[in-house]
């Protein structure tokens, strides 16, 4: 295996008026964890089905109902827990977050906020080659999703849709490691990723199952490493959190639109007021949602309908028996056994299927060549198409099948692009197909030699400009092809053709 | 038959499988009683219709030989429990016209054992309260009267109406729930037996929560025996309700022996309040000799941290009430206030609550937000957690020294008038709750017996308190001391 080595990023840096800024920070991912029943019904979490029909009595918080846990949801949270490098907690515990909101039937949300599931992880973000933060992950808990509220259905009513209520999700919270709006768009696609190949969740962003709050701050050079060493967050600026981002694109722009905000208020002798916003995408702007002083206040008190969660270290054991090979191991891996260079590892573990697919590919021989075909024939066929690896016409045998009949010699790198695409328009076995249709390469020298003779026989001036100029060889080769029919094995036209010029 | 009414359970069952009276008969006898006794205020809401067709397929049952101990035996059910397609509003106009899709697991265990529901019985909203004023029914009239007064007497609460229901004779038993005392301070206030078993033994779910760490449903009846059937009915592991305990349910009536020699009763000293009535120790200490006389040892013990019980036991309850009730908002279910032009989300919401909720709901939603807010939650709350285990501690200390059963009175008084304490500081009402809230507070089962007259007239109850889990052993030794007693009085029907 390969040891990679990192370097840390530059934080990004911001000219203000007056001053230069650094950014910082810190970031909560909300993940709906993937499962078939919600956190504390049985009722199903399945997107798109008609309002109000995934709701058992509890989720509606009918009287004297009572949740009961989903044991999958903890397993969930547990793999999600390992997966991160985390610190797993034996022992949890449910917290009520107390509010009223016509979403909310219960009136407050079951959370961790004492004691959560699990404790400090990391998260690895590579931004370039050789170049990766290493974020911390201070937190993750369970808690319930809300349903939705539906404003703009009748001019005097509100509507409430509770398939979404008591959804599990999983809230991550990083540590304020995060330098700029690239790097935290990372980190949400890197953490999106690992989720992904856990299958813990789907990061389907554009449903709302991955959902981003954004904390701000900006200070001068030099802060962030005194804040770094003490653990003082007096030496950072006062934070603004941007809520509710399911867009890694709004998250880059919501940050750079807030850090300018707070340098503009700063260089102007005002101070930041700690406060939640919201971003607004059509004016590309972030305005407040509620400050301080208007915050709710919670009532968190331990939720006296369940117990305390204990789990076994030996079932935790178990679960880690059972994870996946995770995006970092499996491309440092593909770098190691295939020889692949960072950037074809890196896109072809973006997503787990794409890697798995490309795994397949690879039995045919040739990690190298697979992962070229894969990369550029097949994704890019693909993406003209509009299509994802799911639902690629072309299957990994029959990818490999191609690679192998290259690898064989029995057809050229031309030849095995019109039977790509043969293969991806029409299907079929690529052997047979070769065989069939006589796409075959011919490698047998005599047959090859003659067509050489003929040419050269047949030109006696390029022959001249030829042995004059040796690049200009390229145009016998190509006559010869052309004489095949582009069946001639390449490498051996090549040769005969330079002895045969006597070059 | 006129007086089929007035069975016992164990009487109505073991006359039932010989032939002597059907489940029918009780059952037109508890109707009618029922349909005679609106004085009272405790049956708020008749399910006659339901009754004759369980009492029915009962009486079948029994015939073909198979048939639980509770089956054709009809009861009240607290208006606290849901019963399906049955209005089931715990006394409150904020639920008003709810009738719940689903059947409450004690409710339900008691009907799959055969039992019939003769109608819901009313009670302090929310439970909240012990003097069964608090209700959108308004209050419930003790069938007990003072000797020469025709007064009205509260019959406790907030189970007022299962024990006044009991007490008249409407019904065999009914179901009560106990958070604070609710079913043992009206037991003792109209001179039956009620129990509140040990914090998990009981389903908890469909039962409209209060304060879920306290809440405990319980059986309120005629005799003990009685509440050890019933009970056994009511008892064991819910997969719905995660507090509940996945224990077997011993054969509590089983238990009932008759012998109590060589065990060890404790008298905690703390329980001699100042002030408390003279006639109120009198019967404690008789209730002491009935068990030395039966061959147990009575010795003193002390638990220690009691007089903070009642302190944080209303933080605690409050604190789980007010978001317990959270969810009484109008926008699904039950009331909700008529809105003007312009008014939005949060003015719905506070509209709904003040019509919905009545005067001392409200004072604890507000009390309880109160103590869990941002600055005060460790002052309040995290210290009446403290406390809790305290007491729970104490508790253990004493059963680890060998006490199988400690005797207390079951309240600091007899009944007194409805509207007497109308005006009286809120705390003084709470008061009534200083003997048995250290039960809810620790999670263990207590009973309370009826012991004895005062001199007006007015039933007495004593409280006994068991080890966790050992309901039968409780049982056993109430058991000795009804016999002891030999409560017979009955109120003299007025109504």
């Amino acid at each position: 295996m390969l040891d990679l080595t990192y370097k840390a990023p530059k934080p990004k840096v911001i000219a203000g008026m007056r001053d230069d800024w650094e950014l910082v920070i810190g970031m909560e991912i909300h993940a709906q964890i993937s499962s078939e029943a919600k956190l504390f019904s049985g009722a199903s979490t399945k997107f798109g089905n008609e309002p109000n029909s995934n709701v058992a009595f509890v989720d509606a918080a009918m009287p004297g109902m009572l949740p009961v846990i989903n044991e999958y949801c903890i397993e969930q949270a547990v793999r999600t827990g390992l997966g991160l490098k985390a610190e797993i907690n034996l022992f949890s515990a449910f917290d009520r977050k107390n509010y009223f909101y016509p979403d909310l039937p219960q009136g407050y949300q079951i959370s961790q906020l004492y004691h959560p599931i699990v404790g400090e992880g990391e998260v690895l973000v590579e931004l370039e080659e050789g170049v990766a933060r290493n974020v911390r992950i201070e937190r993750i808990h369970m808690e319930q999703d809300a349903g939705k509220s539906i404003h703009d259905m009748d001019p005097t009513m509100s509507f409430v849709d509770l398939n979404r209520t008591g959804v599990a999700l999983m809230e991550i919270v990083s540590r304020p490691d995060i330098r700029s709006p690239e790097e935290a768009a990372a980190f949400v696609g890197k953490l999106r990723q690992i989720l992904r190949y856990l299958d813990t969740c789907d990061g389907n962003m554009q449903n709302g199952n991955m959902r981003a709050d954004v904390n701000v701050s900006v200070c001068k050079p030099g802060q962030y490493e005194k804040f770094a060493e003490t653990g003082d967050f007096g030496h950072l600026g006062t934070r603004c959190e941007i809520k509710n981002m399911n867009s890694m694109r709004f998250i880059q722009a919501a940050i750079m639109v807030e850090a300018n905000r707070q340098i503009a208020i700063i260089e102007d002798g005002g101070k930041i007021d700690q406060e939640t916003r919201l971003y607004d995408p059509d004016k590309n702007e972030t305005r407040s949602m509620r400050s301080k002083e208007e915050a709710h206040d919670y009532r968190y008190f331990p939720c006296p309908d369940l117990l305390p969660l204990e789990i076994e270290q030996g079932w935790v054991d178990d679960i880690a028996a059972t994870l996946p090979e995770l995006p970092d191991a499996k491309k440092t891996r593909f770098m190691g056994d295939f020889g692949l260079s960072d950037y074809d590892a890196s896109v072809l573990t973006a997503e787990v299927e794409n890697a798995d697919f490309f795994e397949e590919v690879a039995k045919a021989g040739d990690g190298k060549l697979a992962a070229n075909w894969v990369i550029n024939e097949l994704f890019g066929r693909l993406k003209k198409d509009d299509k994802t690896i799911q639902d690629s016409p072309v299957n990994p045998g029959q990818l490999g099948g191609i690679i192998a009949l290259i690898k064989k010699g029995d057809i050229s790198g031309k030849i095995a692009k019109d039977l790509f695409e043969i293969v991806y328009t029409e299907g079929g076995d690529p052997a047979e197909i070769v065989e069939a249709r006589g796409m075959k390469q011919v490698t047998d020298t005599g047959a090859i030699e003659a067509a050489v003779d003929e040419i050269i026989a047949a030109n006696p001036a390029q022959v001249e400009k030829a042995q004059a100029n040796p690049k200009l060889a390229g145009w016998f080769v190509g006559q010869v092809m052309k004489a095949t029919g582009g069946k001639a094995n390449p490498a051996v036209v090549n040769q005969l053709v330079s002895k045969k010029l006597a070059l | 038959m006129t007086e089929l009414n007035k069975l016992t359970i164990a009487d109505a069952r073991d006359g039932m499988r010989k032939g002597d009276f059907t489940s029918s008969e009780i059952t037109e006898a508890c109707l009618t009683e029922i349909d005679g006794a609106g004085a009272l205020n405790a049956f708020v809401h008749g399910t006659a219709d339901i009754a004759r067709e369980q009492a029915t397929a009962a009486d079948a049952r029994i015939k073909a030989g198979d048939a639980p101990d509770m089956c054709g035996i009809p009861l009240g059910i607290k208006d606290l429990f849901c019963t399906k397609g049955v209005p089931s509003q715990a006394a409150s106009r904020i639920l008003e016209g709810f009738k719940p899709e689903y059947e409450s697991t004690i409710t339900s265990q008691l009907f799959d054992a055969g039992s019939v529901m003769l109608g819901k019985l009313n009670m302090d909203e929310f439970a909240m309260g012990s003097s069964n004023e608090t209700s959108v029914y308004g209050d419930v009239v003790n069938p007990w009267r003072r000797e020469g007064s025709d007064a009205k007497i509260t019959p406790g609460g907030s189970s007022g109406g299962s024990a006044s229901a009991v007490a008249a004779d409407l019904c065999l038993a009914a179901t009560g729930t106990d958070t604070g005392g609710s079913i043992r301070q009206p037991a003792a206030f109209t001179g039956i037996t009620g129990i509140k078993p040990t914090y998990g033994r009981c389903s908890r779910w469909g039962v409209v929560a209060f304060a879920s760490s306290l809440d405990q449903a319980g059986p309120m009846t005629k005799t003990v025996r009685d509440s050890a059937i019933m009970l056994q009915a009511m008892s064991g592991h819910d997969a719905k309700d995660s507090t509940s305990a996945d224990l077997a349910v011993p054969d509590f009536e089983a238990a009932l022996t008759g012998d109590i020699r060589g065990k060890k009763i404790g008298i905690p000293k703390e329980y001699h309040m100042d002030g408390m009535p003279a006639e109120i120790e009198a019967l404690w200490a008789n209730g002491r000799e009935m068990l030395k006389d039966a061959g147990a040892e009575i010795v003193d013990i002390s638990l220690p941290h009691t007089k903070y019980a009642l302190p944080a036991y209303y933080v605690i309850a409050p604190a789980e009430a007010s978001s317990n009730l959270a969810r009484y908002d109008g926008v699904r279910y039950g009331h909700r206030a008529t809105l003007g032009a312009g008014d939005a989300i949060d003015d719905m919401y506070e509209k709904t609550r003040a019509e919905g909720f009545g005067a001392e709901v409200q004072r604890r939603v507000m009390v309880g937000t109160y103590v869990l807010s941002a600055g005060f939650y460790d002052a309040y709350y995290n210290r009446a957690r403290r406390v809790r285990t305290l007491i729970k501690q104490d508790f253990e200390n004493v059963f680890n020294a060998g006490v199988d059963a400690i005797l207390t009175p079951a309240t600091p008084s007899s009944a007194f008038g409805l509207g007497e304490m109308k005006n009286a500081d809120p705390v003084q009402m709470y008061l009534n709750d200083v003997f048995t809230v250290t039960v809810n507070m620790a999670g263990l089962p207590g009973v309370a017996v009826p012991a004895g007259l005062d001199s007006q007239g007015l039933p007495l109850g004593l409280q006994l308190i068991g080890r966790p889990w050992e309901e039968g052993d409780l049982l056993n030794h109430a058991y000795v001391l009804e016999k002891a007693a030999g409560f017979v009085s009955k109120p003299g029907k007025w109504w």
